[in-house]
């Protein structure tokens, strides 16, 4: 198992479109992903529960990645965050 | 002959068929009994969604906008959402038909998003519904859409915007809904179409109110059905007389705005967006007197790109073809939703951080929006505005930046044209330093609508002050008149881009004062030619 840490530093937070491009980039691993807000964790791949976090600005994302390609699965996942929240 | 009231939208007179749209509530049909069967029902219909959807996603694109569309987008990712396929699956499994699977499994979904404490999800709820429902339709006979034999009228408990989207707009004459704020999707359209509107209507949506004779009275805010023959021939008489008043107008379609004694004024145009272009040609306004950017940054999750507002600005710029625009930068607040630019709530937004004061302090948000209108500008005549000024040195830091961006253009080799920069005066301390200001920029546009609110100290939102409040105060014309002085003793031009504007009790007098410039509604446009072209000022 694999875990990183991502402070929203985007000022909408993680609102409907972020939400869908971080389920889309979650979407492209084959190990399982979660992301978790203040102790609730949710399935990443799946948008309806990741808009429910409704997680703002300065709020810390903690996702874990647990299956057989988690390592890179959470490099490029930190890339992404790093680009786009 | 039955009657109600609404909140009208829209003025004008609307006269024919009712056509009652209601969201497919028939009763679903239950289960086959097998529930493999059931399920690939349910694949099925997800495949046919996701085709509409996506050519949904491409018309609202072209016809309305990409924010518009943005919406169905959502709808697409919600319609592949695992937690959703994996709740209508279990509804299957335990004998729940396709239908009532994916019409239960929505409302629990929309459910929870309406009890979230965050006004920005509450609203994806009715996402989620659109979705479902759109699943349901197609599981019932493949009936979403509604069709219209004849020109008439539609009323509505209320329109989702995908509802809008698929609607025969060519056969609307008016909309009265139930519910719906002056905001709400239905009425924007009801302006953009120029069609009376109601929100809010006080009427029972029943079956047989479909097919009845019906007439909307947009300038009252009135509905009345299966009118008596005194009713309809007024209603008639009213239509005809406000056709016919426009009719009169088209005589000075295309004609210089002079009066009498040959004083000249320019009627430009205030827009909220570039698909507005196509109401300042209808309207022969002779440019844009207020383009409003706050369109570009509502509705939207993210803070636009410097090139989308490029392309908004080039689009205006473009579609005038070669009128005049003056853009006024952001003029936003915490009065607005626009949660990513994470406002911090105010007591009084109207006295916040608000316009000029967040570009002054956000050279993030100013900066894009700089280089987008002076990129913009390579393509015709632009005049830069900037909002709720108050004092000199807000104007010289202004230039200075402009300065800088000029600067940063040039050197990247990027194409501008000449640029004219003014300022709003909407607040009494900018009216007290016209003087001052006036050596300092170009132009002037007042503001009248907060110049008002402002030096009346009246918020024109709470009604129990409508007895004090006299839109034709002394004070503020007082204001007016040293405001217009000021800036020809400094050889600058002036106009009026508020309400009052179009006020026609007040144009002679704007005249006498020597406004070289009024910027209203395109639609108001050939009245107020009228008016000055009667005139002996």
């Amino acid at each position: 198992m694999k875990e990183i840490k991502h402070v929203i530093a985007d000022p909408l937070g993680l609102h409907a479109r972020p939400a869908g491009l971080l389920v889309k980039e979650a979407a492209k691993n084959a190990c399982n992903v979660t992301v978790a807000v203040n102790g609730t964790a949710v399935d990443a791949k799946r948008i309806m529960g990741v808009m429910k976090l409704a997680a703002k600005q300065g709020m810390e994302l903690t996702l874990t990645f647990d299956g057989a390609d988690e390592e890179a699965a959470a490099a490029s996942m930190a890339e992404f965050l790093k680009a786009n929240l | 002959m039955r009657e109600g009231t609404g909140r009208p939208v829209f003025s004008g007179v609307a006269i024919g068929r009712a056509y009652v749209y209601r969201h497919q509530q028939a009763e679903l049909p239950g289960s086959c009994g097998d529930a493999a069967a059931e399920q690939k029902k349910f694949d099925e219909a997800r495949e046919t969604a996701r085709a509409q959807l996506t050519e949904l996603f491409e018309k609202t694109k072209r016809e309305i906008g990409e924010e518009q569309a943005m919406i169905l987008d959502v709808q697409m990712m919600m319609l592949d959402d695992l937690d959703y396929l994996e709740g209508v699956q279990d509804m299957i499994a335990g004998g729940a038909s396709a239908a009532q699977a994916a019409h239960e499994t929505g409302d629990a979904f929309s459910a929870a998003f309406a009890a979230m404490d965050d006004a920005y999800m509450q609203a994806r709820s009715v996402d989620v519904k659109d979705m479902a429902t759109r699943l349901v339709n197609i599981l019932c006979g493949g009936k979403t859409g509604f069709s219209m034999e004849e020109p008439g009228i539609l009323v509505a408990e209320d329109l989702t915007p995908s509802e809008t989207v698929q609607l025969p707009k060519d056969k609307i004459l008016a909309f009265v809904t139930r519910q719906g704020s002056s905001n709400s999707h239905t009425a924007i359209l009801a302006r953009i179409m120029n069609i009376p509107s109601l929100v809010q209507a006080q009427i029972t949506l029943d079956d047989e109110l479909d097919g009845k004779l019906m007439i909307v009275d947009g300038f009252e805010g009135h509905y009345y059905i299966e009118p008596d023959e005194a009713t309809q021939a007024a209603m008639e008489k009213k239509r005809d007389e406000a056709q016919a008043y426009r009719q009169q107008l088209e005589a000075y379609r295309g004609k210089p705005t002079v009066s009498k004694s040959g004083r000249k004024l320019k009627l430009f145009a205030n827009i909220g967006n570039p698909d507005d272009v196509k109401y300042v040609l209808e309207g022969d306004a002779e440019g844009v007197g207020l383009l409003r950017s706050e369109f570009l940054y509502l509705g939207r999750d993210t803070f636009p790109t410097e090139e989308e507002l490029f392309e908004a600005y080039r689009k205006v710029v473009e579609g005038l073809q070669g009128r005049p625009v003056v853009i006024r930068t952001l003029d936003i607040g915490a009065d607005k939703q626009v949660d990513y630019f994470g406002l911090e709530h105010e007591e009084n937004p109207a006295l916040g951080y608000r316009g000029i004061r967040i570009c002054l302090t956000r050279e993030d948000i100013f900066r894009p929006q700089l280089r987008a209108i002076y990129r913009a500008s390579a393509f015709g005549p632009v005049c830069i505005m900037f909002p709720m000024i108050i004092s000199v040195d807000e104007v010289r830091r202004i230039k200075a930046f402009c300065e800088t961006i000029k600067a940063e253009l040039t050197a990247e080799g990027i194409a501008f044209g000449e640029v004219e920069l003014g300022i709003m005066i909407e607040t009494p301390a900018a009216a007290v330093l016209s003087r001052e200001l006036a050596k300092e920029v170009q132009f002037f546009s007042v503001g009248t609508n907060d110049l008002t609110q402002y030096t009346l100290a009246i918020d024109r939102q709470n009604a129990k002050l409508d007895e004090f409040y006299d839109p034709h105060h002394p004070a503020v014309l007082a204001l007016l008149r040293m405001i217009a002085e000021n800036a020809h003793a400094e050889g600058i031009w002036c106009g009026i881009c508020g309400e009052l504007g179009a006020d026609l009790s007040l144009t002679e007098t704007f005249l006498e004062m020597g406004y070289d410039e009024l910027s209203v509604s395109p639609g108001r446009v050939l009245e107020l030619r009228k008016k000055v072209c009667e005139s002996e000022v």
